[in-house]
Order: structure tokens, then C-alpha cells, then sequence
């Protein structure tokens, strides 16, 4: 199991290295200006060039740029926030949108598991239909659908929620985009935990544990959702790096000062700030892959199949 | 040993299944017995209604399946020793599962490649049954799942014991499979084909040991088999299923020497013989009924190159020829031309008890 781990580690930190080289590449082609040029002129912009030793060779930009990278500096912004350190801009964002997102990761998928396992238990009765309705729904429509809903119903029509994202109202302001990022995760989670269920109440070894005289919640707790859940771990990987990096859309209508937000103004702002750019790539692809390499350790937990070699198997 | 105790008898069982093209009426009024200690096999192609006949009696029957008419009666003795009968198609599932699935009657079924949880140690799935039934302490339980993974033949039991499924061959896989259906002592065991995902030379073996482990606790076994072979080898009577009806039942040398159901004789003709003339292996002409249509007259008329016209007509009833054979076929009927089997299978009959002959 140590080796298993150790490896998908050293996987991991390769992956990351090759996806901080290639982005840092295709931000230097990205067509644009790291500058705001209504409001700096072309001597302004030269002295700045300069300063932040962007003439020089790319590749010397690049091991620079690393090396500051692994001391956790990633530099200033260039046209975003007046060229403030980027770390502190950055950690306000993340942590709204971490905050945020957690909540709705864990209600979804809590919810969601719970749905699934109730129409699976009740497959082909009201509830399963039920469950079905309910997340196809979540599914296609748009998170942010559910949040106007949620503002025009709860905090226009009963004034039960804030308008918007309040700073100082942390929890009650949260409500309205918690709930409304959860319900696709919810839905997804619901269907996938049904389906998988199913497939594995008709699978043999659970009709062969049926007939050790197994029934009820102990024959789910013990041989079918264990089963059911390792595909589901999988699923929930992605969705958990979404909901955390925050929903655009939603955090643009909420107001929420999160990193969809800052995505958005790096791009489309003044100028393209390459750094923010870099930032938001970099943390957006160590998530990805410090999830999935937390899924492939839970896997490995999960499955025996992939934490135990066949080594210890002899043929008849 | 008791002689000639009936353990369960199966009555007049009668199972339809709802299903998007209609309702299939799978099993049409099968009557079964087996007696203590005794090992039936139940022969027939593929859907004709072997395996469901048995799931009703354990409570494994899909969800889809109604049970029209008929009984299971089991009868064994409970906790103060007294002699007990029950339905167990009365019972609920909880009753079912609580009480007699695992410690009266257990289960092998048809591939150990599946059936074991890929999740779970072999150990922990041959314990559960006991630690569930018989109250066992952990330690107690341990070391009896280590004397059954012995007795199955399984050898580094402490090893093995904390192995996976994934980590070990078929043959093994399905020992571990017995030695869970062995786990809480049942009466009965039941054998869904329990060679046929098996290689030929490992059948033999499972096939060997599931004959000493009835011997050693007294079993009584029930083959669900196509494979003749099998028949021939373990078992002590014989019931020829067709089209969810059993239509011939005898005990094996009944079967095998004097066979009267032209269905049997078509099967018997399938199997393969080394000692034969002919080039081509026999096989039944057409496929089995499709019960989704209540066939009428015979079932088996339309394959039947000796049907009558009244096959065509009416259902044959169950005539009898000995004490413990019966069939279902008009061609028993008193004024039934004389039709014998066809001379091949006569022929290979003969050649097969003399070499029986030579080895008595």
C-alpha cells in the first residue's frame, strides 16, 4: 500500500510540473497585452516590461519564474488590483469560494447518496421514479437557474435571504448559492449511486450472500454499497474540483468575491494579467490533481483488487 | 440414518414471470421429493425451468416472479429436536433468511468467478454465515472457517484465509463457495451446475468433493444440471425437466438403461461416446418452447419425431412403470403403438452396461 501511495505521489508532482511548463508557455503566446493600455503609455509599459524582466528569454523567464514558484511566490498581478501580490488577493478569493463550495460538495453529495440509495432500495416504486424526476432535473438545468429562483422566491418575495453575498453574513448569505451549486452535484451523485446499486443487488455474490442468510441493512452495509461506492468515488472527484473553484456564473449574479470571479476579470479585464492567469491554471490543475490523487488512494482502500497484488494466488 | 425420510417435497409448484413481452408461465406443475441423505439432479436445457424451481425454495426468486399455486415442504428438526414441517413458500423473506437460508438449506451456484464479494476476504465471507446463525465467538468461528477451507481442500488455510477472491484460481474460488454454503451446517444443499464455468479436469475434483463432504455430514444434495455427465456420476435419482414440467423421473440406472420420455432419449443421444460409429453428435432438433404461449398438448411434440396425434392435443399425464419411475409421455398409453427408442441409443445402451458390467 506504501508503494502504491509513493507512486501515484510521484506521479502526481510530475503531472503538475509538465502542466505548469506548458501553461506557462501558452500564456507567453496568448495574444494581448499584460497591461492596461488606456491607462499607461508606451514608455509606462516599456519601464514595467522591464521591471518584471519580461524581455528577457523566455526560458530564463520560465526557470525564474519557477524558482519563485516553489518558494509559494507567485508574484505580482500586472494589470489586476494595481499589481498587489498576487497571494494575498488570491487567498481572500479561495477562501470564499472554498467555503462555499465545501458546503455544497458535502450537501450534494450527501443528499445525493442518500436519494440514491433510497430508489435503489425501491426500484420500480414511487420513490425510484421519484428520485429520477428529481435528478434529471438537477442535471439540466443550470446552477444559476435555481439561484434567480431562489432570489426572486426567498429574498424578494419572503425576505428570508440576502440579495447578495454579505462578507459579514458569512453563513446566512451562503444559503442561496450553497444550495443552488449543490443540486447538480446532487443529482449526478443520486443517479450514479442508484444505478451502480442496482448493479450490484443483481450481481451473484450478493445473491450468494442472500442465501448465507444475509437481508436488509445488513447485507447493504456489508456487501452492497461498499461495492457500489468505489465507481461513485470517481464521480465525485471532478465535481468536487467544480464546485470548489466556484461557479462563475453564479458567483458573478451572487456577487461573491471568489476565484470563478477573478478568472473571469484576469482574462477579460484591462489587459491579460499573465500571472493571474498562471495562478488561477496552476491551482486549478493542483486541485484536479490532488483530488484524484486522494481518489486513487481511497480506490486502493476501497478495492482490493488494486491495493493487493495476485502475487499471493496459486492455481489449482 | 433415517432411510427413506422425506427432507423436502416440492407440490404442484406453479411460477409465472411478468416480463415486457408478456407473461411467461416458466414452471407448470412440478412435483419433486428428496430424501435425507439422498442426491437428486434436476436435467433440462437451458430455461426449462431448473434453476427458478430452486430459487423458490431458498427465496431468490426476482422480483417479477409470481408463485400461482403449489408448495415447498421442508421438514427438519428444530432446536428441541422435534419433528417440524413447513411451506417455506408461506414464510416472508425475514423468516426465510433468519431461519433457514445458510443453516438448512445452502446454496453453490453456477460461476465462483462472480459470485464472491471482490470486497471482502475469503475468511470474513466464510465466517459471516456462522457468526450470523450459530453465535459463534470471533475465534470460535475462525477456526471452523479454517477446518472447512481444509476440508474443501484448500491448503495453506491460514494464508488463504486472508486472501481475496480475485487472488485465487476458479477451482479455488469455487471450494471457497462450498466451504460458505458448508459454513453454518445446512441439510440441504442445493448445486446450481457448479462445474459448468469450470475447466473439465477441476469438475471431477469439485464434483468428488462435494460427493465425500455429503457422506461426512449427511447431506442431502440437489444437482440443477444440463450436463449428463454429471447425472451419471453423483446422482442418486433423476428428474428430466422440460418446458418448466418434469417429464421423466427415475432412479439413474432407470434413467440411463431404460429410458421410456422420448425427450430423455434425446438427450441421452446428445452426449458425446467415444465408442460410436456415427460422425455427427445427435442433437434435438429445434429449441426449446417458448413459454410465453401456453403450448398445447405436448411441449415437447413439435421436436419429437415419435409424437402421436393426440401429443398435439393433450398434455401426457405422469404414468408409472416402476415403483420409483414415472413419465410423462402418451406413448405409455395402453393403446399407444409400440414405439421403442431409436436403435443407436439402444445400441449404446447396451455397450454401456457391459462395460458397467466389467467393473461390478
Amino acid at each position: 500500500m506504501t508503494k502504491y501511495v509513493l507512486k501515484r505521489i510521484g506521479m502526481a508532482v510530475l503531472t503538475l510540473l509538465i502542466i505548469v511548463f506548458l501553461l506557462f508557455f501558452l500564456v507567453r503566446i496568448m495574444p494581448g497585452n499584460p497591461f492596461p493600455s488606456e491607462r499607461m503609455n508606451d514608455q509606462q509599459i516599456a519601464n514595467k516590461r522591464a521591471e518584471m524582466g519580461l524581455d528577457d528569454p523566455i526560458p530564463v523567464q520560465f526557470v525564474r519564474y519557477l524558482w519563485k514558484l516553489l518558494h509559494g511566490d507567485f508574484g505580482n498581478g500586472t494589470s489586476l488590483y494595481n499589481g498587489a501580490p498576487i497571494k494575498t488577493v488570491l487567498s481572500t478569493c479561495v477562501k470564499n469560494s472554498f467555503r462555499i463550495g465545501g458546503m455544497a460538495v458535502l450537501l450534494g453529495s450527501l443528499v445525493g447518496l442518500l436519494l440514491g440509495i433510497c430508489a435503489a432500495l425501491n426500484r420500480g416504486r414511487f420513490l425510484d421514479g421519484f428520485c429520477t424526476v428529481v435528478s434529471i432535473l438537477g442535471v439540466c438545468v443550470p446552477s444559476y437557474v435555481f439561484l434567480i429562483f431562489i432570489q426572486y422566491n426567498f429574498a424578494y418575495k419572503v425576505t428570508l435571504l440576502p440579495y447578495f453575498f454579505d462578507q459579514t453574513k458569512f453563513l446566512h448569505s451562503s444559503v442561496a448559492p450553497v444550495v443552488s451549486m449543490s443540486l447538480f452535484t446532487m443529482s449526478t451523485i443520486a443517479r450514479f449511486t442508484r444505478n451502480e446499486m442496482v448493479e450490484v443487488i443483481d450481481s451473484d455474490y450478493v445473491r450468494l450472500a442472500e442465501s448465507k442468510g444475509l437481508y436488509g441493512s445488513r447485507l447493504v452495509s456489508r456487501h452492497v454499497l461498499r461495492n457500489a461506492l468505489i465507481p461513485i468515488v470517481t464521480v465525485l472527484a471532478p465535481l468536487i474540483v467544480d464546485l470548489l473553484t466556484g461557479a462563475l456564473v453564479v458567483e458573478k449574479i451572487y456577487g461573491i468575491n471568489g476565484i470563478g470571479k477573478l478568472m473571469v476579470d484576469a482574462i477579460a479585464g484591462e489587459g491579460v494579467d499573465y500571472n493571474y492567469v498562471l495562478a488561477l491554471g496552476i491551482l486549478y490543475s493542483s486541485l484536479y490533481i490532488g483530488v484524484m490523487l486522494i481518489v486513487d488512494i481511497l480506490y486502493g482502500a476501497l478495492d482490493p483488487r488494486i491495493r493487493v497484488s495476485a502475487k499471493g494466488g496459486v492455481k489449482e | 440414518m433415517q432411510d427413506n425420510q422425506t427432507i423436502l417435497q416440492i407440490k404442484n409448484l406453479d411460477i409465472s414471470f411478468r416480463t415486457n413481452a408478456g407473461v411467461v408461465h416458466a414452471i407448470r406443475g412440478v412435483n419433486l421429493d428428496l430424501q435425507k441423505g439422498e442426491t437428486v439432479a434436476i436435467v433440462g436445457e437451458s430455461g426449462s425451468g431448473k434453476s427458478v424451481t430452486m430459487k423458490a425454495a431458498v427465496g431468490l426468486l426476482d422480483s417479477n416472479a409470481t408463485v400461482n399455486s403449489g408448495e415447498i415442504l421442508y421438514t427438519y428438526e428444530d432446536r428441541d429436536g422435534a419433528q417440524k414441517t413447513v411451506n417455506l413458500l408461506s414464510l416472508t423473506k425475514k423468516q426465510l433468511r433468519t431461519e433457514f437460508n445458510g443453516q438448512r438449506l445452502a446454496m453453490v451456484f453456477q460461476d465462483p468467478m462472480t459470485s464472491l464479494d471482490p470486497t471482502m476476504t475469503i475468511g470474513k465471507q466464510i465466517m459471516e454465515g456462522m457468526l450470523l446463525h450459530k453465535k459463534m465467538s470471533k475465534e470460535a468461528a475462525k477456526a471452523r472457517a479454517l477446518e472447512l477451507l481444509k476440508l474443501v481442500g484448500i491448503t495453506d488455510a491460514e494464508n488463504r484465509f486472508r486472501n481475496y477472491p480475485h487472488q485465487l484460481s476458479g477451482g479455488m474460488r469455487q471450494r471457497v463457495v462450498i466451504a460458505i454454503a458448508l459454513s453454518a451446517e445446512p441439510d440441504i444443499l442445493i448445486c446450481d451446475e457448479p462445474t459448468t464455468a469450470l475447466d473439465v479436469t477441476i469438475q471431477a475434483k469439485i464434483l468428488e468433493l462435494i460427493k465425500d463432504i455429503q457422506k461426512k455430514m449427511n447431506l442431502s444434495v440437489i444437482y440443477i444440471t444440463h450436463d449428463l455427465g454429471v447425472v451419471a456420476k453423483v446422482a442418486d435419482y433423476v428428474n428430466v425437466m422440460y418446458a418448466g414440467k418434469i417429464v421423466e423421473v427415475g432412479n439413474v440406472e432407470e434413467i440411463f438403461y431404460e429410458p421410456v420420455h422420448p425427450y430423455t432419449w434425446g438427450l441421452l443421444s446428445a452426449m458425446p461416446d467415444l465408442d460410436t460409429n456415427d460422425d455427427r453428435l445427435y442433437s434435438i432438433p429445434g429449441s426449446p418452447h417458448n413459454l410465453l404461449h401456453e403450448p398445447q398438448g405436448d411441449a415437447f411434440a413439435a421436436r419429437n419425431p415419435f409424437a402421436l396425434k393426440i401429443d398435439k392435443k393433450a398434455e401426457p399425464p405422469m404414468f408409472q412403470i416402476s415403483r420409483t419411475h414415472f413419465a410423462a409421455t402418451w406413448l405409455l398409453h395402453p393403446d399407444a403403438p409400440d414405439i421403442d427408442m431409436p436403435r443407436e441409443l439402444k445400441e449404446r445402451i447396451e455397450r454401456s452396461r457391459k462395460e458397467a458390467a466389467k467393473y461390478l
